[in-house]
């Protein structure tokens, strides 16, 4: 007990000193969650608005395969991300420009972009789904042309469209399997919030362990926070 | 008017509508004249909201053709964006964006880049009795408000043509009379040709230049106001006037 008590106070001290590797940690962690989050809502956004609007053939099949990528076990991604990658992988002979090696924060954008981007366009397509069809042809007869019909869905789906991109982050920020294996949890290099506590637990330093603990709950709280308010603000609507 | 004749905005040929091989329209010729206020009237599943969604080119016909000054829009539904802009449609029940009032009122002219005929704007929110709400949310709207809204944004952008499915059923007669008053003065002042659709003989005797009469998919009869009313041809058009049909 003491040694909690213990850890929790040094941990404190950490936050509040801006420990410069708890800091590099931090940093890190956001750089390669937002990385993959970006790419994730550039593609999953179209990609969602796409599927929840038009028919076409083959629409079915890309759905199904969306819900097994939101529900799909993110170590499984990172075991696919590595084998990918690794040097007897389908791409290390290729030398291909952005495609990146192994153990680089570049691997791990990678394993979390596929982990999210299915919650980001599966979310979008629900909401823009939850749009009145009435009002697609009102718009068209406004005057719209396609693209400016579907950001106009887009945003009148907007809390929805928010909603799945907290979510695609909150999957990422937290993620622990995937981003160890294909980073490898090297310090300075691809040590990220999750891994950090895991090889700090392990080693005994709890303090450090705790205080990035405290950071990484105060980031999914403020997310979940975030998506609550804005759920209740669709509900009020 | 009787004939629309060689001044037609609209002329459709052979024009029929079906969906999954059932067949809701077949309009075999109707042209629309410049200017006109054409009232369509029939039973409920008649196919006037179909036609009208012809008219704006929201669907092609599935046989015929609809020629449009000088585009013409077949079964390949391809229309120039610049035609389409000429039309737009009050839909029965208003649909509008989840914005504020003005939003919805500028809203197509944004479409067209065409942000700053705020004027405009101002004006017909003014002629709908909406300048005090331009900031209200559009969801907190009563029935009314919410249709006059849908009215203004079609109305601000000065289209050629001008659709109306039933724009006044389930409202008081505050806002019949207002939106009414607004389609009419349009039409006399600019020149819109106006087609709408309505339940309600009474209104289409009051504003219509011309009436048609929409039966199981085809025009039944169709003439002037004064003949349309008073020396109609068809025996189903005397019902239909008298409400002996049933609907
Ligand atoms: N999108 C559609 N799919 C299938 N049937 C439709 C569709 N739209 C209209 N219909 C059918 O076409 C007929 C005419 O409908 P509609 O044009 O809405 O009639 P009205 O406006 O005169 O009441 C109805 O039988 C309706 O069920
Ligand atoms: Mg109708």
């Amino acid at each position: 007990m003491d040694k909690i008590i213990q850890g929790i106070i040094q941990a404190v001290q950490l936050i509040v000193d801006a420990d410069p590797v708890v800091t590099e940690i931090v940093v890190l962690s956001l750089l390669v969650s937002g990385t993959a989050l970006l790419i994730s809502t550039l593609v999953g956004i179209p990609l969602g608005a796409l599927m929840g609007l038009s028919r076409f053939a083959g629409r079915r099949l890309v759905i199904a395969l969306l819900y097994t990528g939101m529900g799909f076990p993110p170590v499984v991604v990172g075991l696919f991300v590595y084998l990918m990658l690794s040097r007897s992988g389908p791409l290390a002979g290729l030398n291909l420009p952005f495609v990146p090696a192994l153990f680089t924060p570049g691997a791990m954008v990678i394993a979390q972009t596929i982990i999210s981007f299915p919650l980001v366009a599966g979310f979008t397509m629900a909401a823009v789904m939850g749009v009145d069809p009435q009002l697609r042809l009102q718009i068209r007869s406004l005057g719209a042309t396609p693209l400016q019909t579907t950001l106009a869905i887009l945003s009148e789906s907007r809390v929805g469209v928010i909603v799945s991109i907290i979510a695609g982050f909150g999957s990422i920020i937290s993620e622990v399997g995937a981003v160890m294996l294909v980073g490898g949890n090297i310090e300075g290099r691809t040590r990220v919030l999750t891994t950090a506590i895991v090889l700090e637990t392990r080693k005994g330093a709890f303090d450090v362990a705790i205080a990035l603990g405290i950071i990484l709950l105060a980031i999914t709280f403020l997310t979940n926070l975030a998506v609550l308010r804005l759920q209740g603000r669709a509900l009020e609507e | 008017m009787p004939d629309a004749g060689s001044n037609a905005i609209y002329s459709l040929r052979q024009v029929t509508k079906a969906y999954n091989g059932r067949q809701v329209l077949q309009v075999d010729q109707l042209d629309i004249g410049r200017g006109e206020i054409l009232a369509l009237v029939g039973p409920s599943g008649a196919g006037k909201s179909t036609l009208l969604r012809l008219l704006n080119f929201l669907e092609p016909p599935t046989k015929g053709t609809i020629r449009f000054g000088d585009a013409i829009f077949d079964t390949q539904g391809d229309m120039p964006l610049a035609a389409r802009r000429r039309v737009t449609t009050v839909f029965q029940r208003p649909v509008l964006l989840n914005r504020s009032v003005w939003a919805n009122v500028t809203y197509g002219l944004a479409l067209r880049g065409k942000r700053d005929d705020s004027e405009m704007a101002q004006q017909v929110l003014q002629n709908v009795g909406l300048a005090a709400q331009r900031g209200q949310r559009a969801r907190t709207l009563s029935g009314g408000e919410a249709q006059r809204v849908a009215l203004a944004r079609a109305m601000v952008l000065r289209p050629a043509v001008l659709l109306l499915d039933e724009p006044t059923a389930n409202l008081d007669p505050y806002n019949v009379g207002l939106i009414e008053e607004n389609v009419v003065r349009m039409n006399r002042e600019s020149g819109t040709t106006t087609v709408l659709v309505t339940h309600n003989v009474f209104q289409a005797r009051r504003l219509a230049d011309r009436v048609a009469l929409l039966l199981e998919g085809r025009i039944v009869e169709i003439g002037d106001n004064e003949s349309f009313f008073n020396t109609p041809r068809d025996p189903r058009t005397s019902a239909f006037v008298r409400g002996e049909m049933v609907y």
